[in-house]
């Protein structure tokens, strides 16, 4: 779910504007509550997450300084959170996109360093390369019928190896300066000295005033249909909250150097494809072939060709996070994205993904990436040795999980 | 007569908001083939579940009696324990093992100790038991898939005797066997009978009822309706039940028993098409020949040919496994089975119905007996399961319009009185008959010109079915051509204007309802297995 076409319509109670009130719109406000429970428990736990680890920090979580670096280091595995869950509503899994990130980054490395492409020819290569990786897989899963936990385990050793043989076991180095913007670059500063980043305060105004206007249009819009809306004051409190919190990343931003440049690109992934998966067509099949392939094939969805498209869009994110990680890395190695595949699935799950498919959103995959990155860096922050991250990110999986199950169970659904 | 093997005295189960059995009474003597019949819904199997445990002790009310002592089965394996065994009509036959670990899955010849498998002792018992039941040409060590479909139930016979039964349940036996594997079927039930194993039989198959049974039981809507002797002065000769009525019970009797209800279900007045192409055939369907998807010596469908005139309501009618869904299933996008002949004409043009999406766009639209696997997703909510079908109608620049998307919603809720608290609850929430709701709604919005509808009433309550019949007839009279695919006669009888019958694949009659009753139905819907032979 994007910022902009947020869960919330949804969520909010549709009090009849004349009928009964009261203990329908509780009711109404308590089933939706449940029915998104993952999500906003989740966006709950982040929260208590972050404040745990801001106080445990001695306030160093939240400096404008390690915002920034958050974003940088989570970005690659937020990008592949991203794919994954669309895989993964899909009732797929793809185990190939740490390799795939492995290749890609060899691929760029050598078209850079060894040939002296342009960054830009260069980066759009690599994503071609990766959306052809990813029609490779669609076709097995979906035109012949290979279950896709197959396709990717052969596509996890295929493109591994195929890395070890362009790269022929070397690192290659360095990269443009251009190509490394990409993970390490910030928005470029214009204007008088403020000590803010002027155009990261402008970007963060017309971002609230675009947000305003969108749930004032859409509120409009359901009005002139006569459809249900939030009551007003609820409205006006929604609105706040939402300039209240664009104000205060942007402040957090400009303080520092501004909006990462990968930022941007993550943004406007997450506005693209959670746009693409709750109003566009094919988007909408793919919650109907996850949620029950048999009826939604009956129902005249062409579950193959959308089945190809979901690979094709996991390639290319996959290839995105490969180019991704070798700027930041400012370099190509053959051991690249080791277990990164692991990583975005288990972001997607703790975001509400299901294992049988057909639940989850876009957005909670980045709540799950953040949830993780998070606790990745507040650990090191407190000295937090890896090992002990890994025992602790593993029962986070577990809890979050279970939980999410317990609480059906508990609703009786 | 001696003391009953078993007495079920006044069983009575409701499920949430249903009556499954009132008051229900069994009673089967020692050595006795007993049949149970009624329509589908009158409460056989749960007749049968109740007896074997699946429902356990405690979930419904009154006494069951085996061997004069009362039973408190909690689980299928607690009946089983005792010596009722049932042979569900889908066998429970695992396909890549061996006859042998088939016949004693869960129930292994292993060591006492460490239960290790004897494989000596496994696979000469199992040869025994396979003499038994006449299979002894067999191999124990065969896999179950290499089998035919025949043979696979006479292993469930065998492996029921491994168990030392008592009273061996056999739900439709023979309702996916051919007439050579039937009649062998049978002989060996009449052979228990003289071993002095008491047998219960369901079938619709009334020939065989009135060949092989003693007794019969006649269930409707879920009470006993009376207990008939088959043959008069206890039947002492076994009739070839080939030739004439010969005496003893009559099939018209045993019907009359069986849909003999009060006609109390009340059906919408029916409203008629207008339009200038009233009466033309908006639907044919000819020489439509489908095999098994499986089994590929089985013809589901044979050569059956059907036509549907706009603004008309055509009534399929035809017992379990008479091929009507795979009739409707296999014309939607070859859904089904194995192509093998005919042709589907939509306005009189041939139409290519290869794949759904092509049926979709000739304007067919199947709505489906079984909702919960096909019809819906039950994760997702009303709204956006009545419009998946149409989503390409609703694109605005490109993308699904949400405000038209939840407007439509909100109008089929309201006009289909779908009751949730609001269409964005999800549909797996919703009882059977408001989900059933939310399936026509979603084809109606499809706006096909062709609707089948398979068993669209099914499992919801009167209220909801008198809803769906107003839509049904609204369809026809905008001119829509309605196939209407019922177990349920007079639903049948109260909607259509013409009704095909249908058996075992092939279509059998077809009835004006001018014509119509329930018993000239239910006699072209049992014809096939006499005209068989």
């Amino acid at each position: 779910m994007s910022p902009v076409t947020t869960e919330k319509p949804d969520s909010a109670p549709a009090a009849p504007a004349g009928g009964g009130r009261g203990g329908a719109l509780a009711a109404a406000l308590l089933n939706a509550m449940r029915n998104n429970m993952r999500q906003y428990g989740m966006l709950v736990a982040l929260g208590l997450i972050v404040l745990l680890f801001q106080i445990w920090s001695d306030g160093t979580l939240l400096l404008p300084r390690n915002v920034s670096n958050i974003v940088q280091q989570n970005s690659y595995i937020l990008i592949l959170a991203m794919g994954m869950m669309i895989v993964i509503i899909a009732g797929h899994i793809d185990l190939s996109v740490g390799s795939l990130v492995a290749f890609v980054s060899a691929m760029s490395a050598v078209m850079m360093v060894n040939h002296d492409f342009p960054w830009p020819l260069a980066l759009a290569c690599s994503l071609l390369i990766g959306a052809a990786a990813g029609a490779w897989q669609g076709y097995w899963i979906a035109y012949i019928g290979i279950p896709s936990f197959i396709v990717t385990l052969a596509g996890m050793l295929v493109f591994r190896g195929l890395t070890q043989i362009v790269l022929e076991g070397q690192s290659l180095s360095p990269f443009p300066k251009g190509f490394q913007n990409i993970a390490q670059g910030f928005l470029p500063e214009a204007g008088p000295d403020t000590n803010y980043h002027n155009l990261t305060l402008l970007l963060g105004v017309g971002v609230g005033l675009f947000l305003l206007w969108q749930e004032w249009r859409d509120r409009r819009r359901q009005l002139s249909y006569e459809l249900d809306v939030l009551p007003y004051p609820l409205w006006l409190g929604k609105c706040a909250f939402i300039v209240g919190a664009v104000l205060v990343a942007t402040l957090m931003l400009a303080s520092y150097r501004g909006v990462p440049v990968v930022l941007l690109i993550m943004a406007g992934l997450l506005v693209a494809l959670g746009y693409v998966m709750r109003n566009v067509v094919v988007g909408r099949h793919v919650y109907a072939l996850g949620g029950n392939r048999a009826a939604a094939t009956l129902s005249g969805v062409k579950d193959k060709r959308v089945t190809f498209l979901v690979f094709v869009n996991m390639g290319v994110l996959s290839a995105l996070a490969g180019c991704v990680y070798a700027a930041r890395l400012n370099a190509g190695v053959p051991k690249a994205g080791e277990m990164f595949e692991l990583e975005a699935i288990a972001a997607a799950f703790i975001g509400g993904a299901s294992m049988s498919g057909g639940i989850g959103t876009v957005f909670g995959a980045v709540i799950g990436g953040l949830v993780l990155g998070v606790l990745n860096n507040g650990m090191s922050l407190v000295g937090l040795g890896t090992d002990y991250q890994q025992v602790i990110k593993g029962l986070v999986l577990l809890a979050a999980v279970g939980f999410d199950i317990w609480n059906k169970r508990r609703a009786g659904s | 007569m001696t003391a009953p093997v078993l007495e079920m005295r006044s069983i009575t189960k409701t499920f949430p908001g249903v009556t499954a059995l009132a008051d229900v009474g069994l009673t089967v003597a020692p050595g006795e083939i007993h049949a149970v019949c009624g329509e589908n819904g009158a409460g056989k199997s749960t007749l049968m579940k109740v007896l074997s445990g699946v429902h356990p002790h405690g979930s419904y009310e009154g006494e069951v009696l085996f061997e004069g002592e009362p039973c408190a089965f909690r689980d299928i394996r607690a009946s089983e324990a005792r010596g009722i065994v049932i042979i569900h009509q889908e066998l429970a036959l695992v396909p890549y093992l061996s006859i042998a670990e088939n016949i004693f899955l869960g129930n292994e010849r292993a060591s006492r100790r460490l239960k290790v498998v004897s494989w000596n002792e496994t696979l000469r018992a199992a040869a025994e038991l396979l003499r038994r039941v006449g299979l002894g040409a067999e191999k124990p060590q065969t896999r179950i898939a290499d089998i035919g479909v025949g043979k696979q139930q006479l292993v469930e016979i065998a492996k029921a005797l491994s168990k030392e039964v008592k009273l061996l349940i056999l739900d439709e036996p023979t309702a996916a066997l051919n007439d050579e594997d039937s009649r062998k079927l049978l002989d060996l039930i009449r052979e228990f009978r003289d071993q002095g194993i008491a047998c219960i039989l369901i079938s619709h198959k009334l020939n065989e009822i009135r060949q092989v049974a003693d007794r019969v039981t006649i269930l409707r809507d879920g009470r006993t309706i009376e207990t008939l002797a088959v043959r008069d002065g206890g039947g002492a000769e076994d009739g070839d039940g080939g030739g004439g009525e010969g005496g003893g019970l009559s099939e018209d009797r045993i019907i009359r028993g069986m849909v003999g209800r009060d006609l109390d279900h009340r059906f919408p007045e029916r409203s008629h098409y207008r339009g200038a192409d009233a009466g033309t055939v908006a639907l044919a369907v000819e020489g439509w020949t489908v095999r098994h998807p499986i089994d590929h010596e089985r013809k589901v469908v044979d050569d059956v040919s059907i036509e549907v005139r706009r603004g008309e309501i055509v009534g399929i009618a035809g017992l379990m496994g008479a091929g009507r869904t795979e009739l409707a299933m296999s014309v939607f996008g070859r859904s089904y089975g194995r192509y093998e002949a005919g042709v589907v004409r939509v306005d009189g043009r041939e139409a290519d119905v290869h794949t759904v999406p092509d049926a979709v766009r000739h304007g067919i639209a199947y709505v489906t007996e079984d909702r919960k696997t096909y019809g819906l997703n039950l994760i997702d909510n009303v709204m956006r399961n009545i419009t998946l079908p149409s989503l390409p109608k609703l694109r605005r620049r490109g993308a699904v319009d949400e405000h038209e998307e939840r407007r439509v919603a909100e109008g089929y809720r309201r006009s289909m009185n779908i009751k949730t608290p609001t269409v964005f609850e999800t549909v797996g929430r919703l009882s059977g008959g408001n989900q059933q709701k939310v399936v026509l709604g979603k084809w109606v919005h499809a706006d096909p010109e062709v609707l089948l509808l398979d068993e669209p009433t099914r499992g919801i309550d009167v209220g909801a079915k008198y809803e769906i019949y107003t839509v049904i007839d609204q369809l026809a009279a905008r001119g829509k051509a309605v196939v209407f695919i019922s177990s349920e006669l007079p639903e049948l009888l109260g909607m259509c204007d013409r009704i095909y019958t249908m058996a075992a694949g092939r279509l059998t009659g077809e009835v004006p309802r001018a014509e119509a009753t329930q018993e000239v139905l239910m006699r072209h819907m049992t014809t096939h297995v006499r005209n068989d032979g």
